[in-house]
């Protein structure tokens, strides 16, 4: 007998000690439904919160939009003093930067599974799959606080001066002086941090992909690129489209780590090595000491669409990864 | 892939074989050697900070050197806890929900999916709500507002892991126990809980680690006070907000500070996570 089942023993002989127990059912049926709804009522509140969440920031934007109405969204204007608001330049700057972000860390944490799953021992891949899970746990502050004082001094010496000195310095993605702090920096650290996430949940999908089906691939003569190229990736689309959405939602709403680095620039620039906003550094930066009531319906605006992209990106994610674990008919 | 069986082709796939391989190995290395770039500039900086002084005294005024501390650290550990009290046990319970009875149920996919796109919520928008609810009707930031906040963030982490621990202990336990005549929860509390003890306290303990970092939601809720507060419902100082304040402050010292309290956090979050993986393994051994 195990130790669980020892404990299942004692609990319920405690209860059959004497005749007593037999008129004790309807009170425990009682305590059962008791017991239930209150559960019940704690599995509610997830519901509830959520809900409430949707309502306070439909209505604390709600001046916002109906001052601005949908011109809010091309509008650069940030003009505290004669209360005129827009959010072009934090959209472009959260959708720049999390643009970064993915081109960068999706290929990388693909091949990182890849080699976790394919290529190295077990015990390396474990090992390695556990550093990578302890790296996902380092608070956005501390990516900041390196990005500021480490990266942004070498992207000011030396990246951003060298892109300058290529043809590409003079697109206008490019242009402008090398600050070092900006959107492209942002989008670099943004990488970073979503890069364990986005390995760990690629790694579950190849790791989904039944033994035999891989066999059949090799079996066949196929190399180890041919088997996960043309086996496990298109086994696991459907999983890997899902990571991809899933590390969308992170690097969109992360705030510290880009609040540090963006530069806090209300000017419009179409250049990613400038000073820009993102959505949530901006909330960071300026709700708690907003200038009035419709400046911080603002930034609450933006807030909403944030909310309503990480909702979608959620559902997306879950909607894929969901297929991919119906045909696997198993739970990860 | 029938017509490519000539030696050549044969050369070329192995060369892509290997070209993928290499580029694998290399964004392995970048992608963990950045990572241990970050920790190591951590703590070779924040080490040089760490003195007796620095946890156990007060932030020193602008200007004067020395100082430490130790009010962020009370003040963390002590939103931290409120929010644990608040957060862990709603999300355990909802876990159990969501195990034990709603299971397949409509009710349950719908707490599942809203719990799930919870957990993706961006936590500052939990600061602007928590701001909204509970900041302005006060009339000024506290520690138990920014409790609230964590509390918020952490509910449905504990929810999500607590029913995936709870799915894993086997129907056979709940048979059996139930087929003594135990009721339902005492089944759910004294016997499938008992099973599953260690994987549901590493999983209140990551979920704890995971608030304790947090900065947005503090910044919009608890601020950050210079000062000593034994009262929750004042702004209350912490080691988040003051790293990022001390790092954009002009003053070299105060920096320092930062780094200081930056490696106090990740020693402090990979300490637990270590810790969780510990008790995980030890629950798994009998």
């Amino acid at each position: 007998m195990n130790p669980l089942q020892a404990v299942a023993h004692r609990r319920v002989r405690r209860r059959d000690a004497g005749p007593a127990s037999r008129p004790a059912r309807p009170l425990a049926a009682g305590q059962d439904a008791a017991f239930r709804w209150f559960t019940v009522a704690c599995a509610a509140t997830v519901v509830a919160l959520m809900g409430a969440l949707a309502s306070v920031f439909a209505l604390e934007a709600w001046p916002s939009i109906k001052e601005f109405g949908l011109s809010f969204l091309w509008s650069t204007e940030w003009d505290t003093q004669n209360d005129r608001y827009g959010g072009a330049v934090q959209l472009w700057g959260t959708a720049a930067s999390t643009v970064i972000a993915i081109v960068i860390a999706v290929p990388i944490a693909l091949l990182v599974a890849l080699l976790l799953v394919e290529l190295v021992r077990p015990a390396v891949g474990k090992v390695v799959g556990m550093a990578i899970e302890m790296l996902a746990a380092i608070p956005s502050i501390i990516y900041g606080m390196w990005g500021l004082f480490v990266l942004v001094p070498l992207m000011q010496r030396y990246v951003q001066p060298a892109i300058q000195a290529t043809p590409l310095g003079k697109l206008p993605l490019f242009v402008g002086p090398p600050y070092g702090i900006g959107v492209l920096t942002a989008g670099l650290i943004l990488s970073l941090m979503i890069l364990p996430f986005v390995t760990a949940v690629s790694r579950d999908v190849l790791r989904m992909v039944p033994q035999v089906v891989k066999e059949a691939g090799f079996g066949m003569g196929a190399t180890t690129w041919e088997v996960t190229r043309k086996v496990s990736l298109r086994y696991g689309l459907g999983g890997i489209v899902g990571a991809f959405f899933l590390g969308l939602g992170r690097a969109v709403g992360e705030t510290m780590a880009v609040a540090y680095v963006i530069g806090g620039s209300h000017l419009f620039s179409w250049s990613i090595t400038d000073p820009g906003y993102t959505i949530a550094s901006n909330i960071a930066n300026e709700f708690p000491e907003a200038a009035g009531d419709l400046h911080r319906a603002s930034l609450v605006e933006l807030g909403l669409i944030l909310f309503a992209a990480t909702i979608l990106f959620q559902l997306i994610a879950q909607l894929w990864l969901r297929r991919v674990r119906k045909r696997v008919g198993g739970r990860a | 892939m029938n017509a490519t069986i000539g030696q050549r082709s044969v050369r070329r796939r192995r060369a892509a074989d290997l070209a993928v391989r290499a580029t694998a190995w290399i964004g392995a290395s970048i992608g963990i050697g950045a990572m241990l770039w970050i920790l190591a500039e951590v703590a070779r900086r924040g080490a040089k900070v760490w003195s007796w002084s620095f946890f156990t005294q007060m932030p020193a005024p602008v200007g004067e050197p020395g100082g430490g501390v130790l009010n962020a650290i009370y003040g963390t550990i002590v939103m931290t806890l409120i929010a644990a009290a608040a957060g862990i046990p709603l999300g355990f319970f909802a876990g159990i929900y969501l195990a034990e009875f709603g299971r397949n149920g409509r009710l349950a996919g719908v707490v599942r999916i809203i719990g799930n796109v919870m957990v993706g919520i961006p936590s500052i928008l939990v600061g602007v709500f928590v701001f909204s609810v509970f900041v302005r009707p006060m009339g000024h930031f506290s520690g138990l507002a920014g409790a609230l906040a964590l509390a918020i963030i952490m509910l449905p982490v504990m929810a999500r892991t607590s029913e995936d621990i709870l799915n894993l202990v086997p129907n056979e336990l709940r048979e059996s126990a139930l087929a003594m005549g135990a009721p339902r929860w005492r089944v759910i509390l004294g016997v499938v809980v008992r099973a599953a003890r260690s994987g549901l306290i590493t999983g209140a303990l990551l979920a704890v680690v995971r608030v304790s970092g947090e900065t947005a939601p503090l910044l919009l809720t608890a601020l950050n006070n210079q000062f000593w507060s034994w009262d929750v419902t004042q702004p209350t100082a912490n080691l988040t907000v003051g790293i990022y304040s001390y790092a954009m402050s002009p003053y070299p010292d105060w920096v320092d500070k930062a780094w200081g309290a930056s490696l106090l956090i990740i020693v402090g979050v990979l300490g637990a996570t270590l810790l969780a993986r510990l008790i995980l393994q030890r629950g798994k051994e009998w």
